[in-house]
């Protein structure tokens, strides 16, 4: 389950726009060792995740090597190396889950999506990560789809749940005409 | 500076007043398994778990290298319950490298060899199922090639690469399995602002950086134990 990188390349417009916002949050704090994890909570509030020039601003503005912000990021589940999708898939790995095929599940969102687990579709549409529990075990497996839990997840309701993203974007392409 | 009397396996030795019961066995001719100490650091990371010697007095095995010599101090280095927990960490240790040795330019000159006869023990786990991590080998920097799969986490490059040479190529990422010693980004070592300077080469204790156009050592090819 190696989690790429940086699969997501930013535009340099992206990156211009990422720094200006960093530099801004960074003003707010001193430069001390021990505020790495509020800054970079911080930076990930304001961009929705973290991406290199993020954290090399960060390791100038702290004075540490870019590979220790880098250390504590890839650490902590909290934070997140490629920009968020428009829609977050949280497929549920937990012990109930985990019984009932949750990895069954967590392959055929890999399969249709495309992507690991920890990645961005390149159109920015979904993010796919993993979550440990998230308390409706009853349902299991569990995939939680913008916030909804959604029950008995098998790769068919996967397929189901994909078609009704698209007719949803369909309709709403189709409005203005 | 003052000097302190102590007993190891029997033997009464000299060492400074401060110094680590590791770095005094060893100057002594007592070995002890080790991996990630360095006399230079006077902070030991004490992440190996290999070091562990018995005290008279303590009820506990406790590791070598985090341990300052006292005057009057009896050890045991080859007591059942140390020993015992050297060997489930080398055993956990090996359960994830990728033994090569008949091809490794470390052969017979490599720490985790050494261990293993030292504790008599297999380079290949017993107990314990083979997992290995099937990272990439990085062979893009052009004088060193660093193979993650056989990097024990021992964290001695890291050190020498921030307190002797004063930069930061090298460092931990990751968590549990996938953690690794790597660069910022995981990118290849030969796109960072490495210079070369080999000191990493010089403290890895395994196979995993070695310099670039090293010669194997001939003999055997795969020790015995």
């Amino acid at each position: 389950m190696t989690r790429n990188s940086f699969p997501q390349p930013i535009t340099r417009q992206e990156e211009v726009e990422a720094k200006q916002k960093t530099r801004r949050v960074l003003k707010g704090f001193t430069k001390k060792r021990a505020n790495l994890i509020p800054i970079l909570q911080a930076v990930q509030r304001k961009l929705g995740y973290l991406p290199r020039i993020a954290m090399a601003e960060i390791a100038i503005f702290l004075d540490i090597p870019s590979v220790d912000v880098y250390e504590v990021v890839t650490f902590y589940n909290q934070f997140r190396l490629n920009p968020p999708g428009k829609h977050s898939v949280r497929v549920c790995l937990g012990t109930a889950c985990h019984m009932k095929g949750g990895y069954i599940t967590l392959d055929a969102w890999e399969r249709r999506l495309k992507i690991k687990r920890g990645d961005t579709t390149p159109d920015r549409e979904f993010d796919l990560d993993t979550v440990a529990c998230v308390g409706c075990c009853t349902m299991a497996p569990v995939t939680v789809v913008d916030e909804k839990p959604e029950a008995k997840v098998e790769p068919t309701k996967v397929d189901g749940l994909l078609l009704a993203f698209e007719r949803e974007k369909q309709q709403t392409s189709e409005k203005p005409q | 500076m003052n000097q302190v009397t102590l007993t190891i396996n029997g033997i009464r030795i000299t060492a400074p007043e401060g110094e680590k019961l590791l770095w005094a066995a060893l100057d002594n001719g007592i070995y002890i398994p080790n991996l990630c100490g360095l006399k230079e650091n006077t902070e030991p990371l004490a992440a190996c778990r290999l070091c562990f010697v018995e005290i008279q007095g303590r009820n506990k095995p406790v590791t070598a290298c985090t341990e300052t010599v006292t005057e009057r101090m009896v050890v045991d280095t080859k007591g059942e319950q140390c020993l015992r927990l050297a060997k489930s960490g080398f055993e956990l240790l090996m359960a994830s490298h990728a033994l090569d040795c008949g091809h490794c330019l470390k052969n017979r000159n490599c720490e985790l060899q050494r261990i293993a006869h030292h504790l008599r023990v297999s380079l290949k786990p017993r107990i314990l199922r083979k997992i290995l991590r099937d990272l990439p080998v990085d062979d893009s920097h052009p004088a060193f090639i660093y193979d993650p799969n056989k990097c024990v986490l021992c964290g001695r490059c890291i050190w020498v690469c921030r307190n002797h040479v004063k930069s930061g190529v090298f460092g931990f990422a990751h968590r549990g399995f996938q953690r690794r010693v790597t660069t910022f980004g995981d990118e290849p070592m030969g796109r960072s602002d490495c210079d070369g300077c080999l000191e990493c080469v010089r403290v890895c204790p395994t196979g995993a950086l070695v310099e670039r156009g090293a010669v194997p050592r001939l003999g055997r090819t795969e020790p015995v134990y």
